[in-house]
């Protein structure tokens, strides 16, 4: 693999994974089988600038991550300890420099992502052969290079990325049975609402029964009007944010364009369910690092090391959440909790505080409560679900803020709800503005119709202008705008050359 | 087999630095090179392309931290910077900057690197008497962080086994204070070469603050890499407008006159400067010479020229002139050296420094040759 850059464990890592991988199972973790393989931190550079995945198609931005990574080790500002990938069998890189302690615990933190990866809904249908998939991509990109061009082929790329945020997470849930289904059941739907007259009468007599009313003698409109049926069909199955594919669709797009476009968009949907699960992932992933070596794995020796290497980890910054630190501090909030009976309609309105603050019954459902979580939870429902203000407090959390007198960041608040408004806007659709296609034939004239759906911040219009200018490339007629400016609802349009009101 | 990373590496430099793919220069961000921030710490250049992609405005900036501190308590640095923990596949990309401390010899690496600048090649003889310290010998004396281990534990063995405490199953071995071994120095003299940069450039009227600048910046970048291929090196500066005189590093880069122009007056200083100083069978001779291509008269230049023919080149290793873009100047004198000196004459390098952001290529172009 990776023309012998990294090779399976042997020896004491062996001997360490066996073990590990035993505490693991007895803990009742449940993963698909796990490869280690040990690699030079070059390597595992490159895998992180990747994806993770040793073979990409060929595009600048890995080139890019890859320069930063190196330079970031180089001068020893930041290092990978580990890379897992969501395949079927996981495979997982660690770094051949690290003390056998770090080895032990990453060994640990991989079999917590792996049960993770198996076990989250939201990776219900992903796809695990990712890694032959994401080489296949690679192949068939590099040919279409070979014989288009590579500035050419890159150029389209780089457009496409421009969209590769604007995903659908309902899609998600939807494998080709069920997309299927719901087709037959809205085309059933549609007829029974047009079919009100002839109600006795046959689907096929009645489809045949429509051709005939339509003009015959122009057989082209009719043609038209059964695409127009059609298409009514398809866009209720199109999610409104997956603008990847109302272009995929609906845009004239030559072969290998089209191709392409999927190609990337199975990619981004391939990374949303870990974009989703961030802290969900790194704190459950944590915590049985942390369990399995405290309880189990750790020698005398090394609880020092293992003290520091962890703590560096679980590191509180004031610039930012950690999500290692606040992922697994919730985990072991909730296991708490529902170990001492903290919940429930008893617990949630008792007023007296002391006895709030001293409340055990004995109900040890933690371990359950938390297995039950990571399988059901994003990280938005985790947090709007579990973020109390008795966790706020303890975890010392904070808002912040620029003072444009003082010409730096300040504390702003540490009120409950501010802080848990601001985490949950920061998670939804991960920061970024949500886009929906509101219209692909706006004005009848063919053109996009994109709705920012508005929570109070503008959009910046720079970005928003360059962004339009690449899915007017895709689109190749005009691509409108609605959002909000300066309280106002204004719509742009992208004509090809510049964007402005209409 | 290299990995093809490799290739998207270097396709990605090509982008930085503009030589493919026009279209996407206006999204590149962060510098080539790196930036001091005058308390010894430079900001190491993460050049970064950027995708277009829909985003919040400004008014979103602000974030969430963890810790102490009251409200209005200033929290340091910026947002996204620095995150801590076990790096995974990373999916935003934060503010990516670094700073660190960064020695002048790695600041000549870099820029080594950067510009893939070849090492020089000295010619003459080595006459600078240089002393080093080399850590080739064993004492018993030193401080702690010379302490050499092994020798140190070799000892502490023989001296168990002569008396009679080392133990075969249990080989427990305590160093004692007498056992410890320490590397310790010697002193060796070493001949290096030596070399001198005579920079000369004209202060005349057409000669404004912002060629000034280029100028300056061009001669630290060429100074840190000739000080990182020659451990003696000396400097020596020449203003001139109509005269030439040698002034100290300062006033070259804050002087400025307004008469004419006759280049000849700083080349013949120059030629002085190194019959007087410098013998060239000894010393390796670096004439850089910068204005804005203006000279008084065809007359002067012919006789720039012939100093140049006899005198300065066959001492130089490589005399070099840089031409700094100014609205007045009318950047003949590069055409004339052009014309002479423009093909298969290694010792003549010509560069035009259109504005601050060619000035990378410029230094490429002088350096870039080994000389």
């Amino acid at each position: 693999m990776l023309n012998q850059r990294s090779r399976p464990i042997s020896g004491e890592l062996y001997e360490l994974k066996e073990e590990i991988h035993q505490y693991a199972l007895d803990y009742g973790l449940d993963f698909y089988p796990v490869n280690f393989e040990v690699c030079d931190y070059d390597t595992i550079n490159i895998l992180a600038a990747q994806g993770g995945f040793p073979s990409r198609y060929p595009h600048w931005r890995f080139g890019m991550d890859y320069d930063q990574l190196s330079k970031g080790y180089a001068y020893g500002l930041q290092k990978i300890y580990e890379m897992v990938i969501n395949t079927e069998p996981v495979y997982a890189y660690l770094l051949n420099a690290n003390h056998i302690v770090d080895q032990k615990t990453v060994m640990a933190h991989v079999y917590g992502h792996a049960d993770f990866f198996k076990n989250n809904s939201w990776f219900r249908n992903t796809d695990r052969n990712m890694m032959d998939v994401m080489a296949n991509h690679g192949t068939k990109i590099r040919r279409y290079m070979d014989r288009f061009g590579q500035d050419k082929v890159e150029d389209f790329i780089d457009k496409v990325l421009s969209l590769e945020n604007l995903l659908d997470i309902d899609v998600l849930f939807e494998t080709p049975d069920l997309a299927r289904k719901r087709i037959e059941q809205q085309i059933k739907a549609i007829e029974e609402e047009s079919g009100d007259e002839n109600s006795g009468v046959s689907s096929a007599l009645k489809s045949f029964m429509r051709s005939k009313l339509f003009n015959p003698q122009n057989p082209s409109t009719s043609k038209v009007d059964e695409d127009e049926i059609v298409h009514q069909y398809k866009k209720k199955f199109i999610g409104k944010r997956d603008v990847m594919r109302w272009v995929l669709e609906y845009a004239p797009l030559k072969e290998w364009e089209a191709d392409i476009l999927g190609i990337l968009r199975e990619e981004a949907y391939y990374f949303l369910p870990q974009r989703m699960t961030k802290i969900m992932n790194e704190g459950w992933a944590s915590y049985w690092h942390s369990t399995i070596m405290t309880q189990k794995a750790l020698r005398s020796s090394e609880i020092i090391d293992f003290a520091d290497h962890h703590a560096g980890v679980m590191a509180m910054s004031k610039k930012n959440i950690n999500p290692y630190k606040i992922g697994i501090e919730l985990f072991r909030d909730i296991e708490f909790r529902w170990n001492t009976g903290r919940f429930g309609k008893e617990y949630l309105e008792c007023t007296d505080l002391h006895e709030k603050e001293n409340w055990n019954r004995p109900t040890n459902m933690g371990r359950e409560k938390v297995f039950e979580v990571r399988a059901s939870h994003n990280d938005i429902t985790f947090i709007d679900e579990f973020f109390t203000p008795e966790f706020c407090e303890r975890q010392q959390l904070f808002t912040y803020k620029y003072n444009s007198r003082s010409g730096r960041f300040e504390i702003d608040t540490r009120d409950f709800e501010a802080i848990k408004q601001k985490l949950l806007l920061s998670l939804t659709n991960f920061g970024q503005p949500l886009i929906e296609v509101e219209e692909i034939n706006f004005a009848n004239r063919g053109e996009m119709l994109l709705k920012h759906i508005y929570h109070g911040v503008d959009l910046d219009l720079g970005y928003a202008s360059d962004t339009l200018r690449n899915l007017y490339a895709l689109w190749k007629r005009p691509v409108n705008l609605s959002t909000v400016q300066e309280g106002k609802t204004v719509t742009f349009c992208f004509d090809g050359k510049e964007m402005k009101p209409i | 087999m290299d990995h093809p990373i490799k290739r998207d590496h270097s396709r990605f430099r090509k982008i930085v630095k503009g030589k493919i793919r026009d279209n996407l220069r206006k999204y590149v961000s962060g510098g080539e090179m790196p930036v001091p921030k005058g308390d010894g710490t430079f900001k190491i250049p993460m050049p970064q392309i950027e995708t277009p992609r829909f985003k919040f405005g400004e008014k979103s900036q602000g974030g969430m931290g963890q810790g102490d501190g009251q409200q209005g308590d200033p929290v340091d640095g910026q947002p996204g910077e620095g995150e801590p923990g076990e790096g995974e596949v990373g999916n935003q990309a934060g503010n990516k900057e670094l700073e660190v401390d960064l020695s002048l010899e790695e600041l000549a690496a870099i820029l080594g690197e950067e510009l893939a600048l070849p090492n020089i090649e000295p010619k003459g003889k080595k006459t600078l008497e240089a002393t080093t310290h080399r850590y080739s010998s064993i004492g018993t004396v030193g401080p702690d962080s010379l302490k050499h281990f092994k020798r140190s534990y070799r000892e502490a063995l023989k001296r168990q086994v002569a008396t009679g405490t080392y133990d075969e199953n249990n080989p427990v071995i305590i160093p004692i204070k007498s056992d410890m071994r320490y590397r310790s120095s010697s002193t060796k003299v070493e001949f290096e070469n030596s070399a001198v940069v005579i920079y000369m450039m004209d202060v005349s009227g057409s000669m404004g603050d912002e060629q000034k600048e280029i100028v300056r910046t061009e001669s630290f970048w060429i100074n840190l890499w000739l000080k990182s291929q020659y451990k003696n090196i000396e400097m020596r500066y020449i203003i001139h407008d109509a005269t030439a005189k040698e002034v100290d590093e300062e006033t070259f880069f804050k002087t400025r006159e307004s008469g004419g122009t006759l280049i000849s007056s700083a080349f013949k200083l120059c030629k002085e400067i190194i019959e007087t100083d410098y013998n060239p069978s000894e010393w390796n001779i670096y004439p850089f010479h910068f204005s804005d291509g203006d000279n008084w008269s065809t007359d002067d230049t012919k006789l720039c020229l012939d100093l140049l023919d006899n005198d300065i080149i066959p001492s130089s290793n490589v005399f070099c002139y840089g031409q700094v873009e100014s609205r007045y100047g009318s950047g003949q004198f590069y055409k004339d050296l052009m014309t002479k000196y423009g093909e298969g004459h290694d010792e003549v390098i010509l560069s035009k420094i259109k504005n601050k952001e060619a000035i990378l290529d410029s230094i490429r172009d002088f350096l870039g040759k080994g000389k």
